[in-house]
């Protein structure tokens, strides 16, 4: 059947369509505002990040340690509760080196986000931004150490971390 | 387990476009004129329709399922919409299969519509809510990064270079060149892709699909029914889908287990054993060129790890052993999200119905898969066709 047909439908619009003014556009520029509640076991997470230290949550069930902390075990279906702190250290999973920013623009300085598991965890991390490191030293499997903002300055917020560097 | 046999009789797509003079509403009902045409069919045929399309973001419309309904032949029949990003169009076609396969349905019209280029700047930023309001957003994210993530993981386990993965890329435009509504089909080489502009490290510019407007529509119809509206009928012998955590920094992501739960559930639904074997054209979902890879392992097509060799070796070239992406893929016609995954069925289905033109793969394939992939790096969709 697609061997038979001449043409399929649709009409695309080229630069020159737009710039010519051959297409009515009508616009809006939504101003959304939210405000999202921390929950239960992101509250007590972000409630350590302020005092400096990296909280995570054990299932009774599978012993598996996770970071960040939730209610549930997705695995077990149990309630966890067993809080335990870990380290402020931990291992790079996996990065990558970025110049584009959220809207496709380019930036100069490329960041370096990463997913970092975190020692005492149990093959578990969460995202966050590599700094101090050189993009040709960077590698997965490198070693990190959390650099905490100063205690007066922290909000309880991922951000308390300012980023993670090569330990 | 009582299920009805069902096919899909009828095919139907646009043009897929960085940006369409049409609305989403009328690029719907343009693909599904098309397949209903295709099979001779009216929409006083048709008993239910199943539609997908991206969360209302992205295009600013409320309740875009609803929007669409008309152009989708929607109107005053059963309906539903469903999503699961990228994972949609495949999905969609899951959902209109079990209205019919349950007996619910004689036929049902699958239809998938995505206008991306409403969203400015860029549609990118629509994406941004995927990650986790309060303890990711905060660092500022983009989309690109879960991918670049992702593809720095399965590259790094497996001691995977640049260029082992941009031939997928170069296969992949390249196949587009023969199918009529691609958006970015191009004869590149290996040294374009690794040369091209690096977004996010190890993602290059010519490792992405593009951003696209564009619909795909097919028809399904139960046995009995089938068997008046054509003489050649291709099959949905599996469907199966998986989503994993949502908790993606706790997962290993060099492999996507989800998208081997979503086959395996195929695989026993279609009675296949050995998939490598049995399986003889594939459309696994290509948004970048490493997915093709990372899915075709998933997908147990070949070893964890073995894909980028098999691309090298060309048996994945469409006049290959196994050839995959004999479309273009996403790569090369274009990723108007929804619409692509039933792109990829579509293109199983003139496969095997021989009816693919300059795209056909040789040997008269029997049995073809599509698969898509999507949300949080979680989702796998799989169907499995076959005459």
């Amino acid at each position: 059947m697609s061997a038979k047909i001449e043409s399929f439908p649709g009409t695309p619009l080229s630069q020159a369509d737009l710039d010519a003014g051959k297409v009515l556009t009508t616009y809006w520029k939504p101003k959304l505002e939210y405000g999202w509640d921390a929950g239960v076991a992101i509250s007590r997470y972000l409630e350590e990040l302020k005092n400096g230290r990296i909280i995570g949550i054990k299932c009774s069930r599978c012993r598996r340690v996770v970071v960040p902390p939730r209610v549930v075990c997705e695995w077990c279906w149990e309630p966890m509760n067993d809080w335990v702190y870990l380290q402020d250290t931990g291992t790079v999973n996996t990065y990558s080196i970025c110049y584009i920013r959220w809207d496709a623009s380019r930036a100069k300085e490329p960041q370096f986000p990463a997913v970092i598991w975190i020692d005492g965890a149990s093959n578990a991390g969460f995202l966050h931004l590599l700094d101090e490191v050189d993009p040709d030293d960077v590698k997965i499997g490198m070693k990190v150490q959390a650099v905490w903002k100063p205690a007066e300055e922290r909000a309880g917020s991922i951000t308390d971390i300012e980023y993670f560097k090569p330990l | 387990m009582g299920m009805r046999k069902v096919a899909v009789v009828g095919a139907g797509m646009t043009k897929f476009m960085r940006r369409a003079q049409e609305t989403g509403r009328e690029l719907a009902y343009q693909a599904t004129k098309m397949a209903l045409d295709s099979c001779e069919m009216t929409l006083d045929d048709i008993d239910s329709v199943a539609l997908g399309t991206a969360p209302d973001a992205f295009d600013g419309v409320h309740m875009k399922g609803e929007y669409l309904s008309d152009g989708a032949g929607a109107w005053n029949k059963p309906y539903m919409r469903c999503y699961v990003g990228g994972g949609t169009g495949v999905f969609a076609a899951i959902q209109g299969w079990y209205q019919v396969a349950s007996g619910l349905f004689d036929t049902c019209l699958v239809v998938c519509e995505e206008k991306m280029s409403s969203c400015k700047p860029h549609p990118q930023g629509a994406f941004l809510t995927i990650f986790d309001h309060t303890t990711e957003r905060a660092l500022k994210p983009n989309l690109i990064w879960i991918f670049a993530l992702e593809m720095n993981r399965y590259m790094t386990v497996h001691g995977l270079e640049k260029k082992d993965i941009a031939r997928v890329a170069v296969k992949n435009k390249r196949n587009a060149l023969d199918h009529p509504c691609a958006q970015v089909a191009a004869d590149i080489t290996v040294e374009d892709v690794l040369n091209s502009e690096v977004l996010a490290w190890p993602v290059q510019r010519l490792d992405v699909s593009p951003t696209s407007d564009g619909a795909a529509s097919m028809v399904l119809a139960a046995e009995h029914v089938a068997k008046r509206i054509t003489d050649k009928p291709v099959w949905i012998k599996g469907v199966g889908w998986s989503l994993d955590t949502a908790y993606w920094t706790n997962r290993d992501l060099y492999y996507p287990k989800y998208v081997e739960s979503a086959a395996r559930m195929a695989y026993d639904m279609a009675g296949i054993k050995e998939p490598r074997k049995e399986i003889h054209v594939v459309e696994p979902y290509d948004p970048f060129d490493y997915k093709e890879l990372h899915h075709l392992e998933g997908l147990l097509l070949c070893e964890k790890g073995e894909a980028p060799r098999l691309t090298a070796d060309g048996v994945t070239a469409r006049d290959g052993d196994m050839p995959v992406c004999p479309s273009g893929g996403l790569l090369g016609v274009g990723n108007p999200i929804a619409a692509s995954g039933i792109m990829k069925l579509n293109e199983i289905f003139w496969q095997l119905r021989g009816e693919a033109g300059k795209r056909q793969v040789p040997g008269q394939p029997r049995t073809g898969l599509a698969q898509s992939w999507g949300d949080l790096m979680q989702v796998g969709c799989v169907v499995v066709l076959g005459i």
